[in-house]
């Protein structure tokens, strides 16, 4: 085979993956809204979820948003004074925050973890023919298994958003109050000041769909994957980058339409 | 050559296996497998590694769907049922996995009460903690109740999985090569394990496996599969006395 010849075959195939796996993501999607509507609702495995992916997470993402709240402060500080903007910290930082930097921070922790953790979980419940039990013993494992954790997913990503963005804060003041000595109540009151709606709702908005993105993809990968366990340690993976590119697109995505509505 | 036997414990028809046909792209597993089981009946599917015998009681459960061919359970058309009426169905069917597939996030106590949870309705449901109990007394494993499957050993996690397929008092119970992968103590012990609780709930069994002694000692019938066929059905000793140059090899082989 000619160079040309195998890097068109390649080409062709990575092609064709690409098309095949929007195409698994979208059927799964459609799936699970047509099952997870239907009763009997599995309220429990829902909660349980919640506090899997969510209450786990939060030292891990609590930790996360204080050091790049204080850090983006201290980057931020000395080009701000050097224009004469330094009053303007507590403002730049809170519309950097709430805006762009802790849903996206997030997700892509959550990406990292929860996508790759549901991904693993998965992929080695089916090898070892424990979603087949859960079949065999009468029980939807689609619903039970994935329905639930896509719907903790798409729940918990805006709580902890949230809760990043607040951390993140306090991290910008703690960074605030390194170099200078600034009253809390003053930065709070200057971060509130300078939020609007329109900075709030987009950006809570979006986490939603990167919720939903993380819990979608992961589970689609786990649940079809395949070859023993190196097909799971390659769901995992895939499911990772294909997580956290979906949620740097839909970021991408919210950011223009916000734009276009005159919100930027 | 495939002959029809009907040694049988009762009268009554449980499953029906008529013209089964199942294909993996060219693999052809299954071709034309017809099986009758009675009630009470415990059959013996053996044969090759990779030829179909897990496929069939996967198709039987529903978890593998046919390409052809008509399979009745209880009376009612698998391929016919609804989504609900297969779950309903399937609670009255016990499956024992090869690899056991016990939950590996859950603690023994919780894989036992997984099925009563989901199929007992909280009236009904009585004591868990008793029943799970029960059914870990009968596998001789009352002290694993609070383990994780990582755990347990093969032998072991072999009774869970049979605890587990029976504690919904199913009235079929498939087994999928109980005693692979275990020494022949532990092989010896499922082997009575298996007796001890198909006469004490009334079952009727389906036992894929390649161990003779399994065979011999559990076997109303055995079915010999072969190129997607039964090839060859009879008693233990009808099989082993065969002078069929296949049925000859294969446990004089598996003999050894």
């Amino acid at each position: 085979m000619e160079p040309n010849q195998k890097n068109e075959t390649v080409f062709s195939k990575v092609i064709d993956e690409f098309f095949y796996g929007i195409a698994e993501l979208v059927q799964f999607s459609f799936k699970v809204f047509k099952i997870g509507i239907q009763p009997p609702y599995e309220f429990r495995e829902v909660w349980n979820q919640c506090y899997e992916i969510g209450i786990k997470s939060f030292i891990l993402v609590g930790t996360t948003a204080f050091i790049l709240g204080l850090v983006l402060v201290m980057q931020s500080r000395p080009t701000m004074v050097e224009f004469g903007a330094g009053a303007f910290l507590p403002a730049m930082s809170s519309i950097s925050i709430v805006r762009e930097i802790g849903p996206l921070v997030t997700a892509l922790i959550c990406a990292g973890k929860i996508g790759s953790g549901i991904s693993a979980e998965l992929g080695s419940m089916k090898v070892t023919e424990q979603i087949d039990a859960m079949e065999v013993s009468g029980t939807n494992p689609f619903k039970y298994l994935v329905a639930t954790r896509i719907i903790a997913t798409t729940l918990m990503i805006p709580i902890l958003t949230v809760y990043a963005d607040f951390i993140s804060l306090i991290g910008a003041f703690f960074g605030s109050n390194i170099k200078d000595n600034i009253n809390i109540n003053y930065y709070f009151n200057r971060v509130f000041e300078s939020l609007h709606y329109t900075d709030v709702i987009p950006s809570f908005t979006k986490t939603f769909f990167f919720g939903f993105t993380i819990g979608l993809v992961g589970c689609t990968k786990g649940y079809n994957s395949k070859k023993g366990t190196e097909g799971v340690g390659k769901a995992a993976n895939v499911s990772v980058v294909l997580s956290m590119v979906g949620v740097i697109v839909i970021d991408m995505v919210v950011t223009q339409i916000t734009s276009m509505m005159g919100y930027l | 050559m495939e002959q029809e036997i009907n040694t049988y414990i009762d009268g009554t028809t449980i499953i029906e296996i008529e013209h089964l046909k199942k294909a993996f792209g060219n693999n052809v597993v299954l071709k034309d497998f017809n099986l009758t089981v009675h009630k009470g009946e415990t059959v013996v599917v053996m044969g090759k590694s990779g030829i179909g015998k897990t496929v069939l009681i996967k198709c039987i459960i529903g978890l593998v769907k046919p390409d052809g061919g008509k399979m009745r359970v209880f009376n009612q058309d698998i391929s016919k049922l609804n989504q609900q009426d297969l779950d309903e169905l399937r609670t009255r069917i016990g499956f024992v996995f090869q690899n056991s597939a016990l939950y590996d996030s859950m603690t023994v106590r919780q894989n036992l009460e997984f099925p009563l949870r989901r199929h007992r309705k909280k009236k009904i449901r009585g004591n868990l903690d008793l029943q799970v109990r029960e059914a870990l007394q009968n596998v001789g494993l009352e002290n694993t109740i609070d383990l994780m499957p990582s755990e347990l050993s093969g032998g072991m996690r072999k009774r869970i999985g049979i605890a587990r397929s029976l504690i919904l008092r199913p009235e079929i119970v498939l087994y999928d090569e109980p005693t692979t992968g275990l020494d022949p103590i532990t092989s010896e012990e499922i082997t009575h394990l298996i007796l001890e609780l198909q006469k004490k709930y009334d079952t009727t069994s389906i036992i894929i496996t390649h161990d003779i002694d399994l065979a011999r000692e559990t076997a109303n019938r055995i079915v010999f599969l072969m190129n997607g066929i039964a090839y060859m059905q009879g008693t233990y000793e009808e099989l082993v006395n065969n002078e069929d140059t296949l049925i000859k090899h294969f446990f004089k082989r598996q003999a050894i």
